[in-house]
């Protein structure tokens, strides 16, 4: 008997899966190499190493890049989530003047000004402020770029809230702050978790900013030190960048599958650039 | 009766400003300020860096009579459309196609494997693009020549090619998932009928799956494409090379503020994305406002 629906499953195969081994295959590099005697730009399965690791871990520059990359980012998911709340708050819970026009200049100014865009500026500023070479004008830097973002997605995530609680214990004398911190934090934990880890990923990936405006190497996170590994006679460290890749990355793959668990990923289609 | 606030006028200006101050000073002022710049002879290093003259819009001719310009231009321009519009939601619409109506687990294996090239830090995509298109061991490379085709030296004669076909395999997922989420909108009825009727794929997808899902089409065109005029990543695979065949527009920024320290020259560039970039944002803001009302 001919079926349609089957046979139309089977083309389906034919056309997903050298699509599918477009996208696996350079990721196989990122997953064998490490662990390879013998490392090298080809995907070798040679005997099985954690040599290379062992190296990432007694390399000062790794282990100090790798500090500063989480000072970074703990330092923006702070400020970011800090602010965000507060400010996503507002916008959730009351209506004034104007309101509308500040998200519509929010909207826009998030989407143009990109660090490619204004890389420039970005520099003057921060050489201005006296930020150049220094762990704050990055963090401020991509902080101020990742606020709006992070503010919608809160305030989207608070408005599904509902208000009665917060009312009832206003209702029951408390003041206005205390109804923030013991009824709506608690409430909104699972969002502002996620945007934290949100931001986390987004910071700890970033290049550019700390490209442009970091400049000794004792200041480099990962994204930037992960070039400076070369061997004696100058041929990049193969085995010691690969597994220092695996290590840089597991991090934020775990943080988005875990955010994707909780939401799907439909949740943060704006966050990217 | 006046609706009751759950917070005071003092408490939301205190809770506002800590985000408007760092909001304005590292994202609006420095939109702003890039004009102002763009008007200056500033520079890194020397006198002009103390005393920057201003020039008016001399840079900004200057710009537009520069062939390097012009040249990172089309670049840019061939990389948006080779990557974003025919790569991203190209493929993400077919991946989206193959993937609707079929079983849950088809659909998670898939959309992960995507979205793992979406979420791996650039640097490291870098590196894996590198690996994955090196002329004599890449995993490209010795693929084709077990299949019998001749080993391709990719950034060196290809580069643009190269840089569309990464930037496609890095940024498929957004489109894969907003075309994803648009099927799931069409009521099954519409395909269930055709079905019945015996219609082919080809129809079904051009009077059924197309007009219905026109608008997220035209959304996701706009946001790939100011996304993908912002991508800065080509530079860590080819370095804007060779010779220029890779300079996008912010690489061409690059260079000419970092590399040759010309300040005011490297803001006029500046300008001109930026003012590119609220072209397409003013695009899309508006037609997502006209969809919700």
């Amino acid at each position: 008997m001919k079926d349609p629906r089957r046979m139309s499953k089977i083309t389906n195969y034919i056309i997903l899966t050298p699509i599918l081994a477009f996208f696996v295959a350079p990721i196989l590099w990122l997953l064998v190499t490490p662990f390879s005697s013998r490392p090298s730009l080809f995907i070798s399965i040679s005997t099985p190493t954690l040599n290379n690791f062992v190296r990432v871990f007694h390399n000062k520059t790794a282990i100090n890049a790798f500090k500063n990359s989480l000072i970074i980012s703990v330092g923006v998911v702070l400020l970011v989530t800090v602010c965000a709340l507060f400010a996503a708050y507002v916008l959730s819970r009351h209506y004034f003047k104007g309101r509308d026009v500040l998200l519509y200049v929010l909207v826009l100014f998030s989407s143009i000004v990109t660090g490619v865009a204004a890389m420039v500026p970005i520099f003057m500023l921060n050489l201005r402020l006296g930020l150049i070479n220094k762990e704050l004008g990055v963090i401020l830097t991509i902080a101020g770029g990742m606020l709006p973002t992070s503010i919608f997605i809160l305030r989207d995530f608070f408005d599904s809230i509902p208000r009665t609680f917060e009312e009832a214990a206003l209702v029951d004398g408390s003041s206005p702050l205390q109804v923030m911190f013991k009824i709506f934090l608690p409430l909104s934990s699972k969002g502002i978790i996620v945007v934290a880890m949100l931001v986390f990923a987004q910071s700890w990936s970033n290049f550019l900013i700390p490209f442009v405006l970091l400049r000794s190497h004792t200041k480099y996170p990962v994204s930037i030190a992960i070039y400076t590994f070369f061997t004696e006679v100058g041929v990049p460290d193969i085995g010691m960048i690969s597994a220092y890749a695996l290590l840089y990355t597991t991090p934020v793959i775990v943080m988005y599958f875990i955010v994707e668990r909780k939401f799907g990923f439909s949740f943060y289609g704006g966050i990217k650039g | 009766m006046q609706k009751k606030y759950l917070i005071g006028k003092k408490a939301v200006v205190l809770l506002l400003i800590p985000a408007l101050i760092l909001i304005s000073v590292f994202l609006i002022f420095p939109a702003i300020w890039v004009l102002k710049l763009g008007m200056t002879n500033e520079t890194l290093t020397g006198i002009k860096a103390r005393e920057p003259d201003f020039v008016g819009f001399e840079n900004f001719s200057r710009v537009f009579s520069d062939r390097f310009f012009y040249n990172a231009l089309k670049i840019s321009l061939l990389f948006v459309f080779g990557s974003a519009i025919v790569g991203q939601a190209g493929l993400g619409m077919i991946l989206a196609l193959l993937t609707y109506r079929r079983s849950r687990r088809l659909k998670t294996i898939v959309q992960s494997i995507v979205i793992l090239a979406w979420i791996i830090p650039e640097v490291v995509v870098a590196y894996l693009w590198i690996a994955f298109l090196d002329k004599d061991f890449g995993t490209l490379n010795v693929t084709l020549s077990w299949l019998g085709f001749e080993k391709i030296n990719w950034f060196y004669n290809h580069p643009i090619l190269t840089i569309v076909l990464f930037n496609t395999w890095r940024g498929t997922a957004y489109s894969m998932l907003l075309f994803s989420a648009a099927l799931e909108t069409i009521p099954p009825s519409y395909l269930e009928t055709a079905d019945i009727i015996g219609t082919t794929s080809w129809r079904k997808f051009k009077d059924i799956v197309l007009p219905n899902i026109k608008g997220y089409i035209f959304t996701d065109f706009i946001l790939i494409t100011l996304w993908t005029f912002n991508v800065f990543t080509p530079y860590l695979l080819t370095g804007g090379g060779p010779s220029f065949k890779t300079e996008l527009l912010p690489i061409y920024i690059y260079r000419n503020a970092f590399k040759y320290f010309k300040i005011g020259y490297g803001s006029a560039i500046s300008t001109i994305v930026l003012l590119i970039n609220l072209l397409l944002a003013i695009f899309y803001i508006t037609l997502s406002r006209r969809k919700k009302t």
